[in-house]
């Protein structure tokens, strides 16, 4: 007998009494809370913060030079740069020097990604609740790896149309068949005496820009 | 490298029974005070977190009702996840115990060639011993979550399920990495203080050499979903994400329980296990992957090998237990740990167990059976406050379960162990406790003879032994005998009532 064979042979012994069936209740809310959807950016805004991400406003218009801006502060001479990212969002030339473009490529070694400064990323939803940004590997998001290797990661969201209130709202937006990262603030750990440290294998510093009418 | 024990030490088979255990860790004042200080700070931010979800109680029994409802049909979501991971380019294995585990694990690293992996934290993997089975097949691996590289590094066994070394304070993980990393790969950076910022650092380090070169890994999922074939790995340092994504071959060992119907009831576990686990809204990553995607890993974006392997390991048999399957619920949160007076005190290396604190006092005496004097005397490592099951997410009645196993482990009965129904004998060394019952009942059953006891020994009160002698030894050396009152509450009660006011 296979061992899979005697496993469901188990469980179906196992379950001979006949316990009643079991009802799943589903009255637990939908979203917490009542909010417009500038409240609801602000909520996500506040909730970023919190877990030490760092959050910038900005429109279209000013989107470019904000990148730029982000990216030279942080002194990147390389950024990473998914195939579907709109082209004017990173400025082709300006007063400000623009760093190296690395294509997101099967084909990168992951110590070629180690050598790369920051990436700049879209994303497909945002949680308000929660202060959660998912990725799904859309082409404006790219392979998963890009933005965990780097230090540094720019994701731009949306705003309000990207942002939910909830995790029930957020779940049936999402294809569970395309890799999901859900994302809430920089890379942590509280291993140590349980005082949290931001920055440990993931990007330790995480710029979360929210673009939409200002 | 040097010859370095790369294994994480397992539980001994011969652990020393809750009692004895116990009685060391209870001794050692620094161990107190690290557990102490962080049980208080977690428990304390968890009440905030939930605080926040007016509809916390229907989440919990939403929670509960999904995992009694995968249990009650179990045989059909595996085999329908089985259907949609192999549909999505996944391989399924099953294990009936840890031996098949170990073995399916060592054989699919060796047809990759390679000789190490790196690991995602994993309560399964660590259940089976597999990091040791590895190493006796020439196979390094690796921890990567930082509190588990700690207990590697230290040669040490996990004291909790969130937090592995919290037992260890920030100096003493410093002498750890000092000693031990140069050992193992990279050596931690010269002079390295105790602030976990400079710790944490030296682990990114560290370990980032072990991620960028891994051609396998190894994970748990705290996840599956019967409908997709999605798994879900919550983590907080990225380590998780990197050794998901990074490697050419993943290897996924999975206990059967794990898997839920829908993709829909993640939308409950997304937010009752962060705020129960680490006391967040939600932790830094969840990655969530079905098999190798919709390209089938052609595209590079992760793994282009994913095997997931089911494990069974006593499962089954705790599935049997009509009272104690509820057991089978817990989505590993450890919040039952942060709030147990006995852990506190205890710590979690006195439980003999990579399960610690109440839920493992109810999961290991099930799925080890309570055969040896550690699992035997698992069920009576609590004080039944139940404080446990009023924190529990999944509301697992862990008071009603450890009763059960304490009548089972004392009077015996019907068991399956193995998939067979078996009838259990008493267990030895519990007869002092079935002689105490015998003794309670003669005197509970006769008021007179109760009083006149009880007038006794508040007369001999002064006499009292700190141990009781005889049968009675057994239960005095893991407990303080109570001091005697001076009078008897009847004595009083009659003394106060008949006081005219």
């Amino acid at each position: 007998m296979s061992s899979k064979d005697r496993i469901l042979g188990r469980i179906r012994r196992a379950l001979r009494d006949d316990a009643p069936a079991v009802e799943i209740p589903r009255d637990y809310l939908h979203v917490h809370g009542a909010r417009t959807p500038a409240q609801r950016v602000d909520l996500l805004a506040a909730h970023l913060a919190e877990y030490r991400a760092v959050v910038h406003r900005t429109d279209e218009e000013g989107l470019p030079a904000l990148i730029a801006r982000l990216l030279a502060e942080r002194g990147a001479r390389s950024v990473l740069v998914p195939p579907g990212l709109p082209p004017h969002w990173l400025p082709a030339a300006g007063p400000i020097r623009v760093p190296d473009r690395v294509p997101d490529r099967a084909a990168s070694t992951p110590y070629e990604l180690d050598r790369v400064d920051s990436v700049v990323t879209g994303c497909a939803l945002a949680v308000a609740e929660t202060g959660t940004i998912v990725l799904d590997a859309g082409p404006d998001q790219g392979r998963r790896r890009i933005t965990l290797v780097p230090d540094h990661h720019i994701c731009v969201v949306r705003v309000p149309d990207q942002v939910v209130d909830s995790i029930p709202q957020a779940l049936p937006l999402l294809d569970p068949t395309r890799p999901l990262t859900w994302i809430s603030g920089p890379s942590a750990t509280s291993d140590i005496e349980l005082d949290r440290v931001e920055g440990v294998h993931g990007p330790r510093t995480l710029e979360v820009v929210l673009v939409g009418t200002q | 490298m040097t010859g370095t024990h790369l294994g994480m030490p397992a539980f001994p088979a011969a652990a020393p029974a809750f009692p004895a255990a116990a009685r060391e860790a209870v001794r050692d004042e620094g161990l107190r005070a690290n557990l102490r200080h962080a049980t208080h700070t977690i428990r304390d931010k968890r009440r905030r977190a939930v605080a926040e979800l007016e509809d916390w109680d229907r989440l919990r029994a939403a929670g509960r009702a999904v995992k009694d409802h995968t249990l009650r049909h179990l045989d059909r979501y595996l085999l329908q996840l089985e259907e949609a991971v192999t549909a999505a380019g996944g391989t399924v294995h099953w294990a009936a115990d840890a031996d098949e585990a170990n073995r399916i694990v060592t054989d699919l690293v060796r047809a990759t060639g390679e000789r190490e992996v790196v690991k995602v934290k994993s309560m399964a993997t660590q259940e089976i011993g597999l990091n040791e089975a590895l190493e006796a097949a020439g196979i390094a691996a690796y921890e990567t979550d930082l509190a588990e590289l700690i207990v590697q590094l230290g040669h040490d066994r996990p004291s909790h399920i969130l937090v592995p070394a919290i037992h260890r304070n920030r100096a003493e993980i410093r002498d750890i990495f000092r000693a031990e990393m140069g050992g193992w790969g990279r050596a931690a950076p010269e002079p390295l203080g105790d602030d976990p910022r400079e710790l944490a650092e030296a682990a990114r380090l560290h370990l980032r050499e072990k991620f960028l070169r891994a051609k396998v890994a190894v994970s748990g999922a705290n996840f599956m979903v019967a409908e997709t074939g999605t798994m879900v790995v919550f983590e907080s340092e990225g380590n998780g994400r990197m050794c998901l994504t990074l490697p050419e071959t993943l290897i996924s060992v999975v206990g059967i329980e794990k898997v839920v119907p829908t993709f829909r009831d993640l939308e409950i576990f997304l937010q009752t296990l962060p705020r129960s686990s680490t006391a967040e809204r939600m932790n830094p990553y969840t990655t969530m992957w079905t098999g190798l995607g919709p390209s089938r890993g052609a595209d590079g974006d992760g793994p282009s090998a994913f095997h997931l392997v089911l494990l069974d390991n006593g499962r089954t048999d705790t599935l049997a237990d009509e009272v104690g399957r509820q057991a089978l619920r817990c989505i590993r949160c450890s919040a039952c740990l942060n709030v147990c007076p006995v852990y506190e005190r205890a710590g979690g290396h006195a439980y003999g167990s990579v399960y610690p604190g109440p839920i493992g006092a109810i999961l290991s005496p099930q799925l080890r059976g309570t055969g040896s004097a550690i699992d035997a005397s698992l069920p009576y490592a609590s004080t039944l406050c139940g404080a446990c099951y009023e924190v529990c997410p999944v509301a697992i009645d862990i008071p009603e379960v450890l009763v059960h196993l304490r009548e089972r482990v004392a009077q015996g009965g019907p068991v399956t162990r193995g998939g067979v129904r078996v009838t259990l004998r008493p267990a030895d060394g519990h007869t002092a406790e079935r002689a105490a019952m015998r003794a309670a009942r003669l005197l509970l059953d006769r008021p007179g003879a109760l009083r006149a006891a009880e007038r006794l020994l508040a007369r001999a009160r002064r006499l009292a032994p700190r141990r009781l002698p005889g049968a009675g030894r057994a239960w005095t050396d893991s407990r303080e005998l109570p001091t005697v009152p001076a009078e008897s509450f009847r004595d009083w009660w009659a003394r106060e009532r008949s006081d005219p006011r």
